[in-house]
């Protein structure tokens, strides 16, 4: 490629300027920054009223909310980070922005689609803020919308699961999307065994996003029906079943926390050989464990009602499927350590979030297998063990690779470095922020502090502060890491096309791309890892 | 990479396997007179899954894909039945 004729899709002028030229445009990388800035604005505001709530909790009783607006806020805290964050995060921003490019190809299959994706996310999420302002006040039902309480509440339930309804449908169209994109865009002699590894996840993930995602849509209309028609689908005082409503949740509800963390596995799948220039441990078992994830998470929706009323050969047989589950998890995290093992490791600021996220999964991967097992599961139920293992599924998990992801392929897609130590103390103090914030849940969570409760007893109160303290410390480093990053994007040194030495396809672009990728056909390895 | 070669179906094709749409759709409606018990919601996801076979193949063009995508498809159904029968566990023991 020649670099003097190069014009990136940052500097291209096409048909519009301005602001238009981004929010009519259907390149995928466009689409991708998007998606960035959404879900950067929509993170902060959670991650504020994650805040809040920490400061409330820092002594019993009330200290800067009423119980009610303590509802309110942590149900948006949990549906604009769940639906509007964390679920569409990996996928809208680096899918977009890197599959087409990783396979060879010059965007995805409908690009239009693709930004009428974006357009339904923004519908679906404007509601979903509009909720919260309505007279009715905000949802108090928590992000599971549980009925029979969802169906007779009088708070803003109808808007916020409409808007819940519209942000599956732009989830749907994308993984749709990004199956045709594997399946007829890859590069000449790129087979399914010689993709990279974030393309296989994201493929995987597509197809949850696919399938899942139609279930919970289903049951939220259903909802929505029950509440203005009075069908009695949920509430047995209408002759409905509660439990069904939770059958029907968690069958996509789980699987989509597949959407958040296969994606997440894949980024750290490609950010691990790069730093250690190592080809990557068990590429097939990776891959195939993406999918094995896939369809075994799609049968383990049980395991979060085993004190619902369930029966108990459900309870069993879900908890079996459970520990199943965590098998490809595992592989991942064996071939994971396996390619560090006598690699050449570069310890830049990609790589400390990757390996944060190793810690900080195994964390939240094994107290889930407590979780998972039914008599244990009966003693943590409801409590601060489940936001720990949550958060450190979820935020421990897919946010850290997200800050993993951002900080490998910031110089690809930006063209700018950013600053190393700063970019080193914002790894440091998130790391140690949110063990502190989190790890306290754990050990009250087993002593018996409820989760969703706006007071507690004293003898709580140590962790609580801790896990305030931790807040502060984790929200500062993520305020350094913003800084840095946007400090970068509008004058840092401006980067190579391969400051890390890569092999996969991107690497071989200049930084920032250009709009259409590629200007002649790519050449495919045969391993996409080849590092020798 | 898939197989792109456009296929033509026969009108007369699809206007037998619109025919034999009708006819099952009036099978799911007569079938609700009949008392079959717990087997008439059995006949009519029965009846709905033959339907839906017909419309993947011969509408959606299904019968022309690789046997990639006939495996894709195929195992979606699979799936389903695999989440409907788990769900059963609870309901049939509870």
């Amino acid at each position: 490629m020649n670099n003097t004729e190069h014009v990136s899709f940052l500097e291209h002028q096409g048909k519009h300027k301005g602001i238009l030229a981004w929010i009519l445009s259907t390149d995928h990388k466009r689409i991708a920054f998007l998606y960035m800035y959404a879900i950067a604005a929509f993170f902060l505001v959670g991650a504020i009223l994650g805040l809040l709530m920490r400061f409330e909790l820092i002594a019993p009783g009330e200290t800067i909310m009423k119980p009610q607006t303590y509802n309110g806020i942590f149900t948006v805290h949990g549906i604009i980070m769940i639906f509007m964050v964390v679920i569409p995060g990996l996928s809208a921003v680096f899918g977009n922005f890197f599959l087409p490019i990783l396979i060879g190809a010059k965007d995805v299959s409908f690009p239009k689609l693709n930004l009428f994706s974006w357009y339904l996310f923004m519908f679906g999420s404007a509601l979903a803020v509009a909720s919260q302002f309505l007279k009715s006040g905000p949802p108090d039902t928590g992000w599971t919308f549980y009925a029979p309480y969802s169906t007779t509440t009088g708070t803003s339930v109808i808007i916020a699961t409409t808007a819940a309804f519209i942000l599956g449908f732009s989830s749907i169209l994308t993984g749709l999307n990004f199956i045709v994109t594997v399946h007829r865009l890859r590069a000449p002699g790129m087979k399914f065994f010689n993709m990279p590894l974030f393309p296989w996840s994201l493929y995987a993930t597509a197809w949850i996003q696919l399938l899942a995602t139609p279930v919970v849509g289903i049951t939220l209309l259903m909802l929505i029906a029950e509440r203005l028609f009075g069908i009695g689908f949920f509430n047995p005082d209408l002759g409905g079943d509660p439990v069904l409503f939770q059958h029907l949740f968690w069958i996509y509800s789980h699987p989509a926390v597949y959407i958040m963390i296969l994606p997440a596995m894949g980024v750290i799948t490609e950010i691990i050989p790069t730093f250690c220039q190592k080809k990557v441990y068990g590429y097939k078992a990776i891959a195939l464990s993406s999918l094995a994830i896939a369809g075994v998470g799609f049968l383990v929706w049980g395991h979060h009602m085993y004190t619902s009323g369930m029966s108990e050969q459900a309870r069993w047989f879900f908890s079996l499927l459970t520990f199943i589950v965590a098998v490809p998890s595992a592989i991942k995290v064996f071939n994971w350590i396996s390619t560090m093992y006598k690699g050449s490791i570069d310890m830049k600021p990609a790589f400390l979030f990757a390996l944060a996220f190793i810690f900080l999964f195994m964390i939240g991967g094994l107290t889930g297998l407590i979780l998972g097992s039914v008599a244990t599961d009966i003693q943590v139920h409801d409590t601060s063990f489940i936001v720990a293992h949550f958060h450190y599924i979820i935020f421990g998990g897919m946010g850290f690779a997200f800050f993993a992801g951002l900080h490998y392929w910031f110089p690809k897609m930006y063209g700018r470095m950013y600053n190393f130590k700063r970019a080193n103390f914002s790894v440091i103090a998130l790391f140690v922020g949110f063990n502190l914030l989190y790890f306290p849940q754990f050990i009250i969570g087993v002593q018996g502090m409820p989760r969703r409760y706006f007071d507690y007893f004293p003898r709580f109160q140590w962790a609580q502060i801790l896990s305030t303290i931790g807040g502060v410390i984790l929200f500062i480093g993520l305020i350094v890491m913003i800084y840095n990053l946007v400090k970068a994007a509008r004058s840092g040194e401006k980067a190579p096309a391969n400051p890390w030495n890569g092999s996969t396809l991107e690497w071989q672009l200049p930084s920032p791309p250009s709009i259409e990728n590629f200007d002649e056909d790519p050449v495919v390895k045969e391993n996409p890892y080849d590092y020798n | 990479m898939s197989n792109n070669s456009p296929h033509i179906t026969d009108y007369k094709v699809l206007a037998k396997v619109l025919l034999v749409l009708m006819f099952l759709t009036f099978v799911t409606i007569e079938i609700t007179s009949i008392d079959l018990a717990a087997f008439t919601v059995t006949i009519a996801l029965l009846v709905a899954g033959i339907k839906s076979f017909l419309v993947l193949s011969y509408f959606m063009h299904l019968k022309y894909e690789n046997l990639l995508l006939k495996i894709l498809v195929t195992m979606v159904f699979v799936l389903f039945i695999i989440i409907v029968l788990i769900t059963f566990i609870d309901y049939s023991f509870r």
